[in-house]
C-alpha cells in the first residue's frame, strides 16, 4: 500500500511542469526495481555461499575426489555404499545423538526451573538475569578448553571433588558415556541460562488473570505451575527443542577441543567423535573430499528430516 | 500474594546457579595465575601471582595481538554488514509492496533451518580457487548477511514504522533508498543494536569455518587458542592464560551491554 503512489510528483507544486513528469517516471522505476535491489544482497549471498555449496556437496559426493586431484573419477553412489558400512560413521552418528540427548533433556528441565525462580518478584531482577546469561557470552573455544581441564582424566577438578566425597575418579575421556557426559556438560553449561530467559519471557506472557482465577479456586503454587504454566509454555519449549536440535546435530567445537593433542578422531576409539568432526577429519586431515561430502550430505538430510519432524509436531502442539 | 518477595531459598538456588555459571571463568584465571601444580594435588581456590608471566608466554607462543586484531576486524565488518543489509531487506519485506514478496519472505524463513555449515567442502574449494584461503576475506564474505538478520529486522519494522510515514516521505519526493535511510533506519535502531550485539558475539565465537580456512600465521582468536592447546603436552597454566585473555573482551561487552543483551534474548523469544 505504500509503494503504489501514482501521484508522487505532486508534493511540490512550485516546481516547473516537465520535471514532475520525469520524476514520475523515475519514481515509477524506483518503485518497481528498488525493492528487489534491497532484498538482492541476501538472495545473491545465500545462493552463492549457502545453497550452491550444499548442492555442489551432493555432486562432489559422487566422485572419488582427493584434495588436489586433477581428474576426479565418477564413482556413482560408491561413497554412500561405503559410508553405510562404515562402523566409524555409525559410531559418530550414535555419539552425536547420545550427546544431544544428554545435553537437551536435563537442560530444558533446569531451564524451566531457573525461569520459575527468575519469575519470582526478585530484588535486583536484571542483575540475576545477567548472571544467568553469563555463560552465553563466553567464548566457546575458551570454555571448551576450560571444561576439558575440569573433566581431565587425572587431575581434573571434577575428579578431585569426586574423590573428596568418596567416589572413585572417572576416566571421563576414555569411556564413551563419561566423555559424552563431559561434552554434554559444556553444552548444558553454556545454554541453560539462555534458554531459561526464553522460557521466562514466555512465562511473563501468560496473562495474570489466569493465575489469579486459579488462586481464587484454591490452587497452590505447585498446582498452578503444573496445570497452568507448564501447558502454556509448550510452544516455547518446542521452539527451544527445535533450535537446539538443529545446532546439536552439528556439534563440532566441543568434541574437537576435548581432545587436547589437536587430533580430530574424537578419542582413541572415536568414543566421542561426532558426525561433523568425522566430516572435518575426513575432508581436511584425510583429504578425501568425495567421501567427506557424502557424510555432509547424509547429515544434511538427517537435519532436514529432524527439523521437518519437529515442525510437524510443533504445528500439532500449537493447535 | 503474587507480589510477595520470595524466600531465601529462591535466592539461594539462584545464587548457586550463578556461582556455577561464573566458576569456569574463575577457574581459568586461577590456573593461569599459578603454575601447573594447582592441578597436580596442591588444590586451592586462591589465585597466585603468575598471571602476567603466563600471559607473556601466551604472547610468545601465538600471535595473540594479531589474532585479537583479526577477530575485531572480522566481527566488526560482519556486524556492520549484517545490520545494514538485513535492515535493508527487512525494510523492503515489511514496508514495500512488490511482486513475489510473500514467496520470497517464506523462502527466507525456510532457510533459517537449513544447515548451510554443511556446505564447507565446496566452499573451501572455492576459497582455494579465489586465492582467499588463509585470508580474512574468506571468513568475512560468507557471513555478510544472514537469514536470521533479515527475519529479525522484518518482524521489528512491520510494527515500528507506520505506513503513513513511509507514504509521507514518498510524497515529499524521497526515493525508496532515502526513505529507507531517513525513515526506516532510525526506527530500526533498537532492533539493529540487538542484532549487532548478537552478530558480533556469534562471529567472535565462530570456529569451524575459520579453523578450516585460516592458518596459524593469520588466525582469529579462536583459531589461535586452538593452536595453543594442540601440542602433545598441554601446559594448562599457559593455555588457560590464553583463554582468560580471550574472554576479557567479551566480558567487557557483557558488562556494558548486559541489560540490552538480556532484553534482546527475551524479546527474540516472544517475537520469534
Amino acid at each position: 500500500m505504500t509503494a503504489v503512489l501514482p501521484e508522487v510528483g505532486r508534493g511540490r507544486e512550485q516546481e516547473p511542469l516537465p520535471q514532475p513528469a520525469r520524476r514520475y517516471r523515475l519514481s515509477k522505476l524506483d518503485n518497481k526495481v528498488s525493492p528487489y535491489l534491497f532484498v538482492a544482497p541476501f538472495f545473491v549471498l545465500f545462493g552463492a555461499i549457502g545453497l550452491f555449496p550444499l548442492l555442489y556437496t551432493a555432486y562432489v559426493s559422487l566422485f572419488d575426489w582427493e584434495v588436489g586431484a586433477d581428474d576426479p573419477a565418477f564413482i556413482g553412489l560408491d561413497n554412500y555404499r561405503t559410508l553405510f558400512q562404515d562402523a566409524q560413521f555409525w559410531k559418530a552418528l550414535f555419539n552425536t545423538f547420545s550427546i544431544f540427548v544428554l545435553s537437551s533433556a536435563p537442560q530444558i528441565v533446569v531451564a524451566v526451573a531457573i525461569a520459575a525462580l527468575l519469575n519470582e518478584n526478585l530484588r535486583a531482577r536484571t542483575g540475576w538475569r545477567m548472571g544467568v546469561l553469563l555463560p552465553y557470552v563466553a567464548s566457546l573455544v575458551a570454555l571448551t578448553i576450560i571444561f576439558g581441564n575440569l573433566f581431565g582424566p587425572q587431575y581434573g577438578l571434577v575428579n578431585t571433588v569426586l574423590s573428596a566425597v568418596g567416589i572413585s575418579p572417572v576416566d571421563w575421556q576414555a569411556s564413551t558415556f563419561g566423555s559424552h557426559v563431559a561434552i554434554a556438560s559444556m553444552v548444558n553449561w553454556r545454554w541453560t541460562g539462555y534458554n531459561a530467559l526464553i522460557v521466562l519471557a514466555a512465562m511473563q506472557a501468560i496473562p495474570r488473570e489466569v493465575h489469579e482465577a486459579a488462586l481464587v479456586d484454591g490452587a497452590g503454587s505447585l498446582r498452578r505451575f503444573f496445570s497452568i504454566t507448564l501447558p502454556m509454555l509448550k510452544p516455547t519449549l518446542i521452539f527451544v527443542i527445535v533450535t537446539s536440535t538443529i545446532g546439536g546435530l552439528q556439534i563440532f567445537t566441543e568434541p574437537k577441543l576435548y581432545e587436547p593433542s589437536g587430533g580430530s578422531g574424537g578419542g582413541a576409539e572415536h568414543q566421542y567423535q561426532t558426525v561433523v568432526l568425522y566430516l572435518y577429519q575426513t575432508a581436511f586431515q584425510g583429504l578425501d573430499l568425495g567421501y567427506a561430502s557424502s557424510i555432509a550430505w547424509v547429515l544434511f538430510l538427517i537435519v532436514i528430516a529432524v527439523a521437518g519432524l519437529n515442525f510437524l509436531i510443533t504445528r500439532r502442539a500449537v493447535r | 500474594m503474587i507480589n510477595r518477595r520470595p524466600s531465601f531459598l529462591v535466592y539461594g538456588l539462584l545464587g548457586a546457579f550463578v556461582l556455577g555459571s561464573a566458576f569456569p571463568f574463575y577457574w581459568s584465571y586461577l590456573v593461569a595465575s599459578r603454575d601447573n601444580s594447582v592441578l597436580t594435588g596442591d588444590f586451592t581456590l586462591v589465585p597466585g601471582g603468575n598471571f602476567w608471566a603466563n600471559a607473556t608466554r601466551v604472547f610468545d607462543t601465538i600471535p595473540f595481538w594479531k589474532a585479537l586484531g583479526n577477530s575485531f576486524i572480522v566481527s566488526g565488518t560482519v556486524t556492520v554488514s549484517v545490520v545494514l543489509l538485513s535492515a535493508l531487506a527487512g525494510f523492503a519485506f515489511a514496508k514495500l509492496r512488490f511482486r513475489g514478496r510473500g514467496v520470497l519472505f517464506l523462502f527466507v524463513v525456510t532457510t533459517l533451518a537449513v544447515p548451510t555449515q554443511l556446505g564447507i567442502i565446496p566452499l573451501y574449494m572455492a576459497m582455494a580457487e579465489f586465492g582467499w584461503a588463509g585470508e580474512l576475506e574468506a571468513v568475512i564474505v560468507p557471513n555478510l548477511v544472514t537469514a536470521f538478520g533479515v527475519f529479525w529486522m522484518r518482524q521489528y519494522l512491520v510494527d515500528a514504522v507506520p505506513d503513513e510515514l513511509v507514504e509521507a516521505a514518498r510524497m515529499d519526493g524521497c526515493s525508496l533508498w532515502r526513505t529507507f535511510w531517513h525513515v526506516g533506519m532510525p526506527a530500526a535502531r533498537p532492533a539493529a543494536a540487538m542484532l549487532g550485539v548478537f552478530t558480533f558475539m556469534q562471529s567472535w565465537n565462530d570456529f569451524l569455518w575459520p579453523l578450516v580456512v585460516l592458518n596459524a600465521d593469520n588466525p582469529t582468536l579462536q583459531v589461535a587458542l586452538e593452536k595453543l592447546q594442540s601440542g602433545y603436552y598441554v601446559d594448562y597454566s599457559l593455555v588457560l592464560a590464553g583463554t582468560t585473555l580471550a574472554t576479557v573482551p567479551v566480558l567487557i561487552i557483557f558488562l556494558v551491554l548486559g541489560r540490552q543483551i538480556v532484553a534482546g534474548v527475551m524479546q527474540g523469544a516472544v517475537k520469534g
